[in-house]
């Protein structure tokens, strides 16, 4: 369970940009739940991702894991428990390491990085059969640098690699934005496999309204830093894209757009 | 032949330097100054041992560890007090003349006909006579090889991954739950036990520690790190650590052939000032790296 309380975050503060995020934000996800996010651009998704990971800190409020607060956590030790894929496929990944020693390296999570020798050949053989299942022919590519890659086969690999030890949450941040339509389609049916033979939580910020209401188990819109709407179950299944449509139309007309 | 070999001494102790700022400029992407600081800490410390009776070895572990140490200072003042890079390098770099000051007890402390590892009891006695004229220049092989195995070891250990990781991409770090921070300080350090191992060994070499003898350090290394990768850039089987060695020979060759070819020795920093900016020109190192992301 993770629990955001009461949170209040301005960019800027003092300064003529000054920008009011969240104003006494609240939200609580439920562990097992695949959350799609969606909204305007500004409306606060990715800096919601941001205060969960600590990539931000908040001004006042608490960000809760299980009951304890991680409010002033560092973020590399969030991590322990998160796993993260960015819009941009780079993000993922260690462009002048290889396939092989970025997958050792994300095996290796949560263990010491001590001086034994970076990858466990008796791994190998596993790293192989998780890239087979990636259908993108990487298995055989294993020594090629990832730089050399696609942004699909990089995005894949990130995703791969952010999943591959035990995890609590998953964040996605626009993960498939930047990908062509087809690859965008094939990351997110292997997104929505993973989280399902994983079970773990998931929150997806995305702007494809077609992903938000045919994906995952509840369904948040956010609008200037409040959640204007937030269906589950039959509702979400009986939300479509057009009804997500009428609401954005609505609120930019609100907004004099 | 006397210059030939005297190239090879030179480039190979330069070598170990190269590998360390190697470590820094190509790995961590910081452009670490401290290793004009601890080239000389290396070899005041060594000077200082050794004119007491200390064991060279010895004096060359005690070099290293002080070295790591700065590298620490630097990394330290970047990762916890948040200054920029290039200034952190540069207030350990000016701490640490007065220091090599304060352990040496001067400006210049002669070290002649004293045990070295060039000059004690076992290899005056192991190397056979026509070797003789070799023999400096064959143990300085010798322990740049060493240090060039050790850090191809470690750079493919767990703890090797996540440093050439971090200049690589240090939101992957992060995510991996390591702290990005902590694996510079690792990096900083390593490089620096590395380029005040070079001041020991050069110390031995040249029998005399001399404050000055640090300046211009990271532009020699820098030049033979940019030498060496350029050149090898398409050759993906020759290790990195080899290339910036060959680089350090290289450079140095081409110093010892300006000053030999009528530019006298009071030339040198221009020369290597010149050389460094013709390497860097040709090389086309103007950010050819891919603009860093996070």
């Amino acid at each position: 369970m993770l629990s955001l309380e009461h949170i209040y975050k301005t960019y800027n503060i003092g300064t003529i940009n000054e920008t009011c995020i969240f104003e006494d934000f609240n939200l609580a996800i439920e562990d097992g739940e695949f959350v799609s996010v969606v909204g305007s651009n500004g409306s606060g998704k990715t800096s919601l991702l941001n205060i969960i990971c600590g990539t931000i800190d908040v001004d006042s409020g608490n960000t809760l894991i299980n009951g304890v607060d991680i409010t002033r956590m560092d973020d590399f030790k969030r991590y322990r428990k998160i796993g993260r894929v960015y819009q941009n496929p780079a993000m993922g990944s260690c462009s002048e390491m290889t396939i092989l020693e970025n997958l050792s390296m994300a095996d290796n999570k949560g263990k010491s990085f001590n001086l034994k020798p970076g990858t466990d050949k008796r791994r190998i053989d596993f790293y192989r059969d998780n890239l087979r299942q990636l259908g993108l022919g990487l298995e055989d590519k294993l020594n090629a640098t990832v730089g050399s890659l696609s942004g699909g086969q990089r995005q894949a690999l990130a995703l791969l690699m952010s999943t591959m030890t035990p995890i609590e949450f998953l964040i996605l941040d626009e993960h498939t934005a930047s990908l062509d339509p087809k690859v965008a389609e094939t990351i997110m049916e292997l997104t929505d496999r993973i989280v399902r033979d994983k079970g773990v939580t998931t929150i997806m910020v995305t702007h494809n309204l077609r992903y938000a209401t045919s994906y995952g188990s509840r369904l948040i819109m956010m609008h200037e830093g409040k959640i204007i709407l937030d269906i589950k179950g039959d509702e979400k299944s009986r939300t479509t894209i057009e009804d997500l449509l009428g609401i954005f139309n609505r609120i930019s007309i609100e907004c004099g757009n | 032949m006397d210059l030939v070999i005297s190239i090879f001494e030179q480039g190979l102790i330069f070598a170990i330097i190269a590998m360390g700022v190697y470590i820094t400029y190509k790995i961590l992407d910081f452009p670490d100054l401290s290793v004009d600081g601890t080239y000389p800490l290396g070899a005041a410390i060594t000077a200082t041992l050794i004119a007491s009776g200390i064991n060279p070895l010895l004096a060359m572990l005690v070099s290293i560890m002080a070295g790591a140490a700065a590298g620490l200072v630097t990394g330290l003042i970047h990762v916890k007090l948040k200054v920029r890079d290039l200034l952190s390098g540069i207030i350990t770099m000016t701490a640490l003349y007065s220091v090599n000051l304060h352990i040496a007890g001067r400006a210049n402390l002669p070290i002649f006909n004293t045990t070295t590892i060039f000059n004690n009891g076992i290899v005056n006695t192991i190397f056979p006579g026509f070797l003789e004229p070799y023999k400096t220049l064959i143990i300085i092989f010798i322990v740049a090889l060493l240090a060039k195995l050790l850090l191809d070891w470690y750079l493919k250990t767990k703890s090797g991954y996540l440093l050439r990781a971090v200049g690589d991409n240090p939101a992957v770090v992060t995510s991996l739950a390591s702290d990005k921070g902590t694996i510079k300080i690792i990096g900083l350090m390593i490089s620096n036990g590395l380029v005040a191992l070079a001041g020991s060994v050069m110390c031995q070499q040249q029998r005399f520690f001399e404050v000055q003898m640090g300046i211009g350090t990271i532009v020699i290394g820098l030049a033979s790190v940019i030498i060496g990768i350029t050149l090898f850039r398409k050759l993906r089987m020759v290790k990195p650590t080899t290339a910036v060695a060959v680089g350090s020979i290289l450079y140095k060759a081409c110093v010892a052939l300006a000053i030999t070819y009528g530019l006298s020795a009071t030339d040198m920093k221009l020369v290597t000032a010149v050389l460094f900016l013709i390497i860097l020109v040709i090389a086309m190192e103007r950010r050819t790296r891919r603009k860093k992301l996070a």
